[in-house]
């Protein structure tokens, strides 16, 4: 395929090359979080993070494996990137463009996109010993419940407790408010730790954009800290059988515990 | 008051909300005994339409202890409620409908598959009972057809199209466009199909004529008939009086009550489509003259049908918030040259043993809630 007639001495200027036969799915990730204008890439050997943040709450995470090549790198880009069927992503380093090479049917397109200085992400300091509470729900019946929440409520609540309601989601809109309530026996769920009932509210619009990735993913995870933050992590596999995760960090509107 | 659906009522019961949401915009509630009046009234009072479930649609049906409550909230709200129609039936096995009566909330509550339960606490106000006044009995035509011949015909006709004339004679039902007349008649598109008596199931022309009234409120019916497979009834009379579209089956009764304008120098026969355009229209304004006065005649001397009976309490005059159309009953005594839409309602059930002129009287006791509202419409 075309891509490949790039010579040797091209592809050792990059210090990033990434490649994917099948773009879509880098595609459809980097949509589910591209709820801001600018992304911050990072490329390790295992594969790319994404990030975007939003006001200092919400951070989102995307990791994709690809054929990686090169060195540990980041950089700040836009984040909507158009892709069509095979992409080769290439870095040559600090202050160059990111250079997409996307070809479909024989045609290679070249896309340069400027980079910025990426700012260093928030550490939302969350790690997995301070987790209070934590489970995981297969997506389908999570959702359900996200295409029908309550626009006009501002927040949304999550209670998990040990005991009755177990896991839910509240909301709290201009007609009254609605529960959500997932058993901890539900056949939906598919791992129930919680130690302790804590309930938390968080901004909808932050956790708005967190639905797209919900709507590709098959399994979320759900995880609370002693704090309140709020960790969602989708599982998302593509066509080809590779996984990737997206995850969404979320800082509490309020803290509530009863 | 305490109700539970299951199985595949939910679903009716969803889509009979979501009919009634092509109406008006507030969700009139009402547990009586005869079963659960859910009703809904346009904002110029044009169109109204009622479901009544009866308790059989219910596996458990518990009226409100308190006989006489009743509520409305924005339809909007309801609706929310049952979002995912299409999956209502996989997902739903069990809907239960309960007044909290401390904290004035209406509590839907959704038993879903894999243990899901979805809790909506609705908040509510109390209101007046909304009842149009009707019968179908007294009407001297009647019209039944399946539900696709009807959505079949009416597709004909753009979705912006407000006003449909139907016209009968002995043998034949014509349903055309409805064409002010004025200027805009010459550009108009004027489209008429003729349908004979035999492509309906039941068909009784008492006397020739043709009435004309709204054809959006009626697709919200036809929505819910068609998904039911229920033939459609139709009754009405002469212009002026209201057509009843109506829906009935072991459990539930729907009607859709939808006023018509009244052309007194119209003719009734409007059987050949040479005489397309009807003649001197008399009203300026769109909606007609109201026959507010022969309304309240027939009030006096039909029966009223069996979803209007309620307890008779004596009309609740100052607990509830200024409604318009208690305005308008009050008006009713004035000359009418109201819209047709505000003809129908009694405000407070009468049970039918009250006399209509207790009635008036009655009605006049709300009007003293709102301000004085004695900018009597005068045209």
């Amino acid at each position: 395929m075309p891509l490949s007639t790039q010579s040797q001495a091209d592809i050792d200027q990059y210090i990033l090359i990434a490649s994917l036969d099948n773009a879509r799915n880098l595609s459809n990730i980097l949509k589910a979080i591209s709820f801001r204008d600018h992304a911050i890439f990072n490329a390790t050997q295992n594969g790319l993070k994404v990030t975007v943040e939003d006001s200092k709450c919400l951070q989102a995470n995307a990791f994709i494996q690809v054929g990686v090549g090169g060195q540990l790198t980041s950089f700040k880009t836009q984040s909507q990137v158009c892709v069509c069927t095979a992409l080769r992503m290439c870095y040559n380093g600090y202050g160059y463009p990111l250079t997409l090479f996307l070809e479909e049917g024989g045609v290679v397109t070249v896309c340069k996109i400027n980079t910025q200085e990426p700012e260093e992400p928030i550490d939302f300091d969350f790690c997995s010993t301070n987790v209070t509470n934590k489970v995981i729900l297969q997506s389908d019946s999570l959702k359900e419940a996200f295409s029908e929440l309550d626009m006009t409520s501002e927040v949304l609540q999550i209670t998990m407790s040990p005991s009755h309601p177990y896991f839910r989601l509240s909301t709290f809109g201009n007609s009254g408010n609605a529960h959500y309530d997932y058993p901890k026996d539900s056949d939906m769920m598919e791992l129930f730790q919680c130690t302790k009932i804590q309930t938390n509210r968080y901004k909808m619009s932050l956790l708005k954009p967190s639905t797209k990735a919900l709507a590709l993913s098959c399994k979320v995870s759900v995880r609370t800290d002693s704090r309140g933050f709020l960790s969602l992590q989708y599982l998302v596999r593509n066509d080809d059988g590779q996984i990737c995760f997206v995850e969404y960090y979320c800082c509490p509107d309020e803290v509530e515990e009863e | 008051m305490d109700c539970v659906v299951t199985g595949g009522n939910v679903k009716v019961l969803a889509k009979a909300i979501h009919s009634l949401s092509r109406i008006g915009e507030e969700l009139y509630l009402e547990p009586v005994e005869d079963g659960l009046a859910l009703r809904s009234v346009n904002s110029s009072r044009s169109a109204f339409a009622c479901f009544l479930l009866s308790p059989l649609f219910f596996q458990r049906y518990q009226a409100a202890s308190d006989q006489s409550f009743r509520c409305k909230m924005p339809i909007k709200s309801v609706q929310a409620v049952f979002k995912s129609l299409a999956s209502l039936d996989r997902s739903v096995e069990k809907c239960r409908i309960q007044l909290n009566s401390e904290k004035s909330r209406l509590t839907i509550t959704l038993h879903c598959k894999h243990g899901l339960l979805k809790t909506h606490n609705l908040s509510f106000q109390d209101c007046e009972s909304l009842q149009a006044v009707f019968d179908k009995e007294s009407c001297a035509n009647v019209l039944q057809a399946q539900p696709r011949l009807m959505v079949d015909t009416v597709l004909h006709f753009p979705p912006s199209l407000d006003e449909v004339n139907l016209s009968v004679s002995s043998d034949r039902v014509w349903l055309r466009n409805h064409v002010e007349d004025d200027a805009d008649s010459l550009r108009a598109m004027m489209t008429e199909l003729c349908l004979s008596s035999e492509e309906f199931d039941h068909f009784a022309v008492g006397t020739q004529t043709s009435v004309t009234f709204c054809l959006k409120e009626l697709r919200g019916l036809l929505v819910f008939a068609e998904s039911s497979g229920l033939p459609v009834s139709m009754y009405f009379d002469e212009p002026g009086s209201p057509v009843i579209l109506s829906v009935t089956d072991s459990v539930l009764e729907a009607n859709f009550v939808l006023a018509t304008l009244s052309e007194d120098s119209h003719p009734k026969n409007h059987v050949n489509s040479d005489t397309k355009h009807p003649d001197t229209e008399q009203p300026p304004d769109d909606f007609m003259s109201d026959d507010m006065d022969s309304f309240l005649i027939a009030m006096e001397t039909s029966e009223l049908p069996g979803p209007s009976h309620a307890p008779a309490s004596p009309p609740r005059p100052s607990n509830n918030r200024k409604h318009s159309f208690s305005e308008e009953e009050a008006l009713a005594e004035g000359p009418p040259n109201k819209k047709f839409c505000s003809l129908f309602f009694g405000s407070v059930l009468p049970t039918s043993s009250q006399l209509p002129n207790q009635t008036m009287q009655s009605q006049e006791v709300l009007a003293s809630d709102s301000e004085d509202e004695n900018q009597t419409e005068t045209s």
